[in-house]
């Protein structure tokens, strides 16, 4: 197993003084699910958005460390963010459908990078619906608009526009908060699925969504990495005091 | 005892101040209607094809008023070329590139002063900068750029607020989808902008096209015998030829003033319904 993302002491402070992160070192795993959990304001999510680069739409205060994608430093201010993204897809807590039908939904990055061909983007479309286990459900109204679907449908339309980008990591930002537990169930049975292809890492809704679907869960505090394990060992016997209060439910 | 019937009768007094509120939205009404109607009875009998599609002769006593109609389309169109690229390139600016810090707050107090300045002023100004200095002299192009900078502020203010309306998560998922922030801008964010822009634009226009006082220096004419024939003709327009005929005529036919007067109205609320029907529509098809 190698090192997908590596990690080297990064901090990060919003202009705002809002939720930072402090020192995170880590490596992330090719072709497992990574779970970042711990309570609201612990640094996952400005985490997962330091890693697609998302964060060049807030205002940031300061920013040190390095994060490096096969060996390369996405925060270089070289970096050419744009194919960062395509490399590096990302589904969001709320599904927001773009304004537009099924198939465009599906197809508007990839043409954005350039794909003209009809063949290649229904050959995608399918594929990737498929992979996000949504297909049947709207393979016969492709061309409805995205927002005509149930909330647990938008998502995995969401999960399908980013995987249609072929990308190698996926993040996902508690993707299945607003939705019910069998959406939630189609969702995270999709998550094992990909990471056969992909590089998964998951803010989970839940300390029971971690533990389902955790290869590797790391728990965050106050911006802080406090412990970093396989997920079985992580929820079975935390070696953090922390950790475990947190997983007990004895604050959150 | 007064106090004592309202609180045991909640029901009528809320019946009584929902019917005194119809009311007052009935008197608000009320000017508009009759206005309307008034014209329309004192001028509905001039209306005719020879009124639309004449010259006036006698002295504009007599005939039609072709000239003023096509001079006011000219100049709405002129105008519209103009400031609508200007005005919603400006309020793409201000709205998806611009920092908020003091030259964009400076901007913006711009904008809302130059909403407030009087119409003549601006016809003043557009006498100083298009017809005497750029030699523009008294033209369609001079009154339809004077027409213009009095325009913007309509079409900046409600472009940035449709602008503003799309929901930031659009934003946000297409830039995490590898779109920069111009394809966003124009794939998505305009698309779903764009009632609203036009909306703004056709109300700003059609302030524009009633306005006498910024086109009296710089592009109205009091009578010409022809059709402009370029953008550096004088023309005559329908409210600058009210003004001419209900003030500077003697004798002349109350018919035609209020035929004149329905026209330039007809021609305003045309554009009205227009702004509405797009807003209505885009309202029924919007998906957020």
């Amino acid at each position: 197993m190698v090192d997908k993302i590596t990690i080297e002491n990064l901090s990060l402070q919003y202009s705002d003084g809002t939720e930072s992160l402090r020192g995170v070192t880590m490596g992330i795993r090719q072709n497992a699910v990574t779970v970042l959990f711990g309570p609201a304001g612990g640094g996952k999510s400005t985490l997962l958005r330091c890693l697609n680069r998302l964060n060049d739409l807030t205002e940031i205060k300061s920013s040190t460390g390095r994060i490096l994608i096969d060996g390369e430093n996405i925060l270089d201010p070289k970096t050419d963010v744009i194919a960062l993204r395509r490399k590096v897809g990302m589904v969001f807590a709320r599904p927001v459908p773009l304004p537009m039908s099924i198939r465009a939904n599906i197809t508007y990055a990839l043409e954005l990078a350039g794909e003209k061909r009809r063949s290649k983007l229904d050959e995608a479309v399918e594929r990737s619906l498929k992979l996000a286990a949504i297909w049947e459900e709207v393979k016969d109204r492709l061309n409805d608009p995205a927002v005509a679907l149930s909330g647990g449908q938008q998502q995995r339309i969401c999960l399908a526009r980013v995987i249609a980008l072929q990308p190698q990591i996926i993040l996902l930002d508690e993707p299945t908060s607003g939705l019910d537990p069998i959406s939630t169930g189609k969702v995270e049975a999709a998550l094992l699925e990909l990471k056969k292809e992909y590089t998964v890492i998951l803010v989970p809704h839940s300390i029971q969504q971690a533990a389902r679907t955790a290869d590797h869960a790391a728990f965050f505090l106050t911006g802080e990495l406090i412990e970093y394990a396989e997920g079985r060992q992580m929820f079975t016997t935390p070696k953090q005091k922390k950790t475990e209060d947190y997983i007990m439910g004895r604050f959150g | 005892m007064m106090t004592k019937f309202l609180s045991r009768n909640r029901h009528t007094v809320q019946r009584l101040g929902f019917s005194a509120i119809t009311v007052m939205a009935l008197f608000t009404v009320l000017p508009i209607i009759g206005t309307i109607t008034f014209i329309l009875v004192k001028g509905g009998s001039a209306i005719s094809l020879d009124f639309l599609s004449g010259f006036p002769h006698d002295g504009m006593r007599a005939g039609g008023i072709l000239p003023a109609i096509v001079g006011t389309l000219y100049l709405t169109l002129g105008t519209a070329f103009f400031s609508v690229p200007l005005g919603i390139a400006a309020a793409i600016y201000l709205a998806e590139y611009a920092k908020e810090n003091r030259w964009t707050r400076l901007i913006r107090l711009a904008i809302i002063n130059l909403a407030g300045i009087p119409s003549v002023v601006y016809g003043l100004f557009g006498l100083g900068l298009f017809v005497l200095f750029l030699q523009f002299g008294t033209s369609i192009l001079a009154a339809s750029l004077t027409l213009s900078i009095m325009t913007l502020p309509v079409i900046i203010s409600t472009s940035e607020e449709a602008l503003r309306a799309v929901p930031q998560a659009f934003r946000t998922v297409s830039i995490s989808l590898g779109a920069t922030r111009w394809q966003t801008i124009s794939r998505i964010i305009l698309k779903e902008a764009l009632p609203g822009i036009l909306t703004g634009v056709i109300l700003g226009l059609e302030r524009a096209a009633g306005e006498t006082a910024p086109i009296l220096f710089t592009g109205a004419a009091f009578f010409l015998p022809q059709l402009p024939q370029s953008p550096f003709d004088a023309t005559m327009a329908l409210p600058y030829h009210l003004f001419v005929i209900s003030t500077q005529v003697p004798e002349m036919p109350i018919q035609i003033q209020y035929g004149t007067a329905l026209v330039l109205l007809v021609f305003v609320l045309t554009m009205n319904v227009i702004a509405t029907v797009i807003r209505s529509r885009a309202r029924a098809k919007r998906q957020w």
